[in-house]
Order: C-alpha cells, then structure tokens, then sequence
C-alpha cells in the first residue's frame, strides 16, 4: 500500500559547497513513513538546530529537499501538478507554533475559517457555511457566538490555537503537521489543546505529527515518536519504550532536563548538559559525540547506524553495537506500532 | 523577622485604560526570606510580571503604583522619586527581564552594556579593575572572557540570557526578580541556566523571585510558590506541600493539567477561561471556573488565611472545612 506520506532518503543542507564553512546540515537522510490506516499521532522531538522545524517546512513545500523526495501519496510533493497540488493542500493542514503571528490583525476571526470554505467551496450556502462553521468550533471547545466576530486581539492565545486547529479540521485533512502548537500557550491551556488534537485524531482518523522540544507533552499524546539530534535519528519507536526507558544518551538527557511537577527534586548536576555545538559540516562522527558522556573513539570517526534494539524502538548509538542487529535508515517506520493500543 | 528582606503589603497596581482602571496586581502581600526562591506561577493577564515590575519601580504609565508598601530592610520603596528608585535598582533589586534575550542592544558590545550600569551607579573602575570585574562577572554566569567583546546577534538564546544574568548581579543585590528567564529556551539549556542562576544565588546569598508559569519548573527550583489569579494570590506556601496538598482549587487543576512525562492520563485542561480584569467575576475572581464554587463565592472576595502552618490560601472552602 502506498504510504500516505513519506520520506525517502531527505536531505536538506543550507548554505554553499562542500568545503563552505558556514554548511549546514539541517536534515541528514531522513526517511520514515506513514500511513493511512490506522491514523496514528508520531511525535518529532529535538532541541533548537534539530532539523525539526526544517522537517515541517519540507513538508510544506517550503523548502526543497537537497537530496531525496518527500511523497505524498506516492507522488514527490515539489514536482506535483496542479490539481494533485490542490488536493495535497486540502488534505495536509498546518498548526503553527505561534498563534499570534499567524493572523492578519485588521481581519476578523472568522476570515480564517470563510476562506478555506470559499477556496475548497465546501459549502453551498451561507447557512451551511456557518454550520460547518460551527460544528468545527464546538469540536474544540469554544463557542460560535463568543469566537466569531472578534478580531484576533480579543482573544487569548489559546483560544486562537484552538482556532487554528479548528481551521484545520474544516477541510477534514488526512494529516495535520502541528509544529509547537502549544509551546507560545499557557501550561493551563496546554493540555485543552493537546486534548483538542488527540481528539482529532480518535474521533476524525486524522493522523499527526507533532513536532515540539518537550518529551512530556509527545509523550501524552502520541505513539510513536522520532529524536532527532542536528539532523539525524538519535532514537525512534514506540513513545512508551523511547520516554519511559530511553537508551540513546542524547534522549536520556533530554529526559534528565526536563523539570517534572513532583515534590521529589529530580534535577541533578551532571556533565552532559554542556551547550550544544553545531558539528563542522564535514564531521563523520556521532553528532552527539562532544556532549556524550559516554563517547568512545568510534563515536568520532562514524557515524553510528541505527540499531534495532528492541522490537519497537531503534537507536543510533555504538553503545548496542554487537547486541542489536542494524536497521537501514530506510527501515524506521518497521520499529513503529501501527495500533492505537500497541 | 530579621530573615525577611523585603516586605510586600497590600500592593496595588492598576492600569489606567479609557475603560476604567484594570487592577493587574490587587491587594497583594507576601514576605520574601533571605536566600530562598520564591516562585510566582499564573496564566498570562495574573499580574506576575506587573508584580515583578513593581517591586523594580519600573511600572511605567498607564500603569500606577496605587496603593501599599514594598517594603526593604525596613524602608518603604513604593512612594519613592525616580531618581531614588535609580539607586536601588541593579544595587539592592535587581531584574533579569521577560524575554532578556531581547533586552541587549543590540549596536553595542556587551562589555559596555554591562559597565553601563555600574557607571550610571556611580561605581568609578580603572581600566583594569573593569576587565577583571567584567572576567569574574561572566565566569560566574558560564560564559567565556571573549563574549564580553562580542555582540547579542553572536550569543545564543542561553548565552544572552547569562548576559542579562551577568548584568543584575553586576553590583551584587540582595533580590533578584527572574521574569521568565528560561521560557522560550530549550529543555536542556534551560535546566544549565537554572542551575547558573542558583550558583549565582549561593555566592551572592541572594534572594529570588523566579516569576513563570511552568509548575515543572518551580517544582524543580523554588522553595516556596506562589500562585496568582486575576492580580490576586490565591496560595503561598512551601513548593513540596503545595505539590502534594494544594489548598486552593486552581492550585489544584493546575497541578492536574500538567502533561506527565512518566505515565500517560488523559490531558484536562482548566475548563473556562481567563477571566478580562476590566469586567472581573463578583466575588472570588476563579468562581465561573471553580469545581467547589458555592454561594459566598459569587458575593464575598475571600482573603488569605493561614491553612495549615506557613502555607496561606485565599479561599472560601477552607473556612468551611475548618
């Protein structure tokens, strides 16, 4: 079956030639799958520099890979002609991180939700318009007569989110890429809207990437989850496995930092939370070798591959080299769990 | 109390607004002990950043300083001039402010702008003096000598962030308010800031007051939280105590709706929203979003009282239950 979106073997590198000092590797060949049935949540995890935001720009067309394809449906999203286009935009919806910016503040509300309407004519009358409308609204919890009409300074942050994603549900997509939906929102916001998404993926089969910096919140809502470490698969598989019992360095450091809300004082003072440096472009090694504090020699010189060390989870990191058998970068979606339940 | 150094009384700070005054900080007090962290918590709109302005002397027009006392050692900062407040801010109380990363300028080095401030003090340096100040200075926040000739577009979110760190203890005050200082930085690097700004703390025997909204947070760092709604408190206490047995319901669901990262449970937000200080609810401002509301919650404000030793809440529920 043809997945409903893939990555095949995506690179994205900014910058000059080869031996240009200020290359950037943002996205290292990158491959992974998706597909339709069941409509599962993965979570794309990474600090700032991990090519996170880079993977969601490739996705919408925004940037061009420098190696490899992203398809849609089997066909190369930056090739596609104009009706594939269309539907490819009807069907793949975007959360942006930050819900001010993305209104226009001389409009009112309500022009982000009429103009998909107008653009995709999903409606034949006004009256059946604001039904939709409504209908959309009342999914995430907020009321037609106190959202519509307003302009975007009335409203909280978290209700514009929640706008946002109600925009996105109008157009019933098959994915949603939310890129930080609730990073910019109120922690007691947070988790409404997170609910909102999960809902949405439960009730309308609609799948998601969820792409953040905090484990915590990927790890409510998704099921399968991606670290990525200056561009690179540090660790992938079932979010149960890869937050409850990480094995990658790298993502046990993301889980050593995060402040949890328990009255035990859970931060320590280790030597791995040196600043991260952004490797020279043409270093070989482990990208994560110069914070690891379990670097060996190797770790400099190769790049480690992805060993699958558990049926659900892969990791790149010679630490299980020998004990796990390899898995071809093009291989990551066969650790995932392909059931809500799994 | 001699550990107390400074005193919050009944602190009241409104916003003029066409509409009528917007009280952002209402009737509020609290101690502040020497050497611990105290957190402040709330949603955006709570009065946690008016508050941390105000006790800078910062609150700038349309906003006012209306009513109370902040009290330091003893002397009462609320109805000082400019010119007077100019003294004791950086010196005595100093602010890593909201977003400090966009605080730097961004034309001048950030040697100058740190020696700005010990100038405008007052503080005369020989040449040298400075540089080693300026050395001492950002190895105490992390940072390496060089950035000091460095300007803020070179830094990272982290580094400019010890730099504004490195400005409010350049003249070593007693309190440091930290508005948000680690909120749009990475998990990884916001934990090292932390753990700079309780070294920094330790040395200088500081008190701070670490404003934010992330529970995790303070759960990790403060001694004692305080969280704020609608420019009132709603509950100061011990942060362990608090964690485990809130005593007012907005505590409560603020703890609840946390996304856990060690077991999954379904996410619950605070139902309803964030009441609009210029048509607040009668009565106790979180009764509309209040589980527990009853009648006098819609009719009476209720007002701090001590709910088990050292821990206040404003809330009407303990009255009943005691």
């Amino acid at each position: 079956m043809t997945p409903l979106l893939e990555f095949r073997n995506v690179s994205k590198i900014f910058g000059g030639g080869l031996f240009d000092k200020k290359r950037t590797i943002a996205l290292e060949n990158f491959s992974m799958s998706l597909h339709e049935d069941p409509p599962l949540i993965t979570a794309v995890v990474g600090e700032s520099g991990s090519g996170k935001t880079t993977l969601a720009r490739l996705l919408l067309g925004l940037e061009t890979p420098t190696q490899g394809e992203v398809l849609y449906r089997g066909r190369n999203i930056h090739t596609m002609n104009g009706s594939e286009r269309r539907q490819f935009l009807h069907d793949v919806q975007f959360v942006f991180q930050d819900p001010y910016g993305v209104y226009n503040p001389f409009y009112k509300v309500d022009h982000v939700l009429t103009k998909p309407i107008a653009k995709f004519k999903l409606a034949s009358s006004r009256q059946e318009a604001r039904k939709l409308i409504e209908n959309v609204l009342e999914t995430v919890g907020l009321r037609a007569e106190e959202t519509l009409g307003r302009y975007p300074h009335q409203m909280s942050g978290g209700q514009r989110q929640r706008v946002m994603v109600a925009r996105a549900l109008l157009l019933k997509p098959k994915l949603i890429i939310a890129d930080e939906p609730v990073s910019m929102v109120d922690a007691s916001l947070r988790a409404t809207i997170l609910g909102n998404l999960q809902e949405l993926n439960e009730k309308f089969g609609i799948s998601i990437i969820y792409i953040t910096h905090d484990l915590a919140t990927g790890f409510q809502i998704s099921h399968n989850m991606i670290v990525l470490y200056h561009g690179a698969v540090s660790e992938a598989g079932a979010v149960a496995r890869v937050v409850k019992a990480p094995q990658h360095p790298y993502t046990q450091l993301l889980m050593n930092s995060i402040p949890l809300a328990v009255p035990e004082r859970m931060w320590h003072r280790d030597t791995t939370t040196s600043s991260p440096t952004k490797p020279a472009a043409d270093f070989q090694g482990c990208k994560f070798a110069d914070r690891c504090p379990q670097v060996m020699d190797v770790c400099r010189t190769q790049q480690p591959p992805l060993y699958q060390t558990e049926e659900h989870r892969v990791v790149s990191c010679y630490l299980y080299q020998g004990n796990a058998p390899t898995l071809d970068s093009a291989g990551l979606e066969k650790v995932f769990i392909t059931q809500p339940g799994g | 109390m001699s550990d107390v150094v400074l005193q919050v009384r009944n602190l009241q700070v409104n916003y003029a607004t066409p509409r009528g005054p917007v009280k952002a900080v209402n009737d509020v007090s609290f101690d502040l002990r020497k050497g611990e962290i105290l957190g402040l918590v709330g949603e955006s709109g709570s009065g946690k950043t008016t508050m941390g302005m105000a006790l800078v002397g910062l609150i700038r027009s349309p906003g006012r300083v209306v009513g109370g006392e902040i009290l330091l050692n003893g002397r009462n900062l609320a109805g000082l001039s400019e010119d007077a407040y100019k003294k004791v801010r950086l010196a005595e109380i100093a602010l890593i402010p909201q977003g400090a990363m966009n605080s730097l300028n961004p034309v001048t080095r950030i040697r100058e702008q740190i020696l700005d401030g010990l100038r405008d003090h007052g503080v005369i340096l020989t040449r040298a003096e400075a540089e080693q100040h300026l050395q001492s200075l950002l190895e105490r926040v992390g940072l390496r000598g060089e950035v000091a000739n460095m300007y803020a577009h070179e830094l990272s979110g982290g580094m400019k962030q010890r730099v504004a760190m490195a400005i409010a203890i350049s003249m070593k005050p007693k309190i440091i308010i930290a508005d948000e200082p680690t909120s749009a930085l990475d998990v990884v690097v916001q934990k090292r800031v932390i753990e700079t700004l309780q070294d920094v703390q330790a040395e200088l025997g500081a008190s701070i007051i670490l404003v934010g909204h992330d529970m995790g947070l303070m759960a990790q760092t403060v001694d004692r939280l305080g969280v704020m709604y609608a420019g009132r408190l709603a509950e100061i206490g011990d942060i362990g105590k608090t964690l485990v047995d809130p005593k007012h319901p907005y505590t409560r669901l603020l703890i609840e709706s946390l996304p856990s990262a060690t077991e999954k449970k379904p996410l619950r937000g605070i139902p309803g929203l964030a009441p609009q200080l210029l048509n607040l609810p009668s009565g106790c401002a979180f009764h509309p979003r209040c589980p527990h509301a009853f009648e006098r919650c819609t009719l009476e404000t209720p007002h701090l009282i001590e709910a088990a030793p050292h821990r206040w809440a404003a809330c009407h529920l303990l009255e009943v239950s005691n």
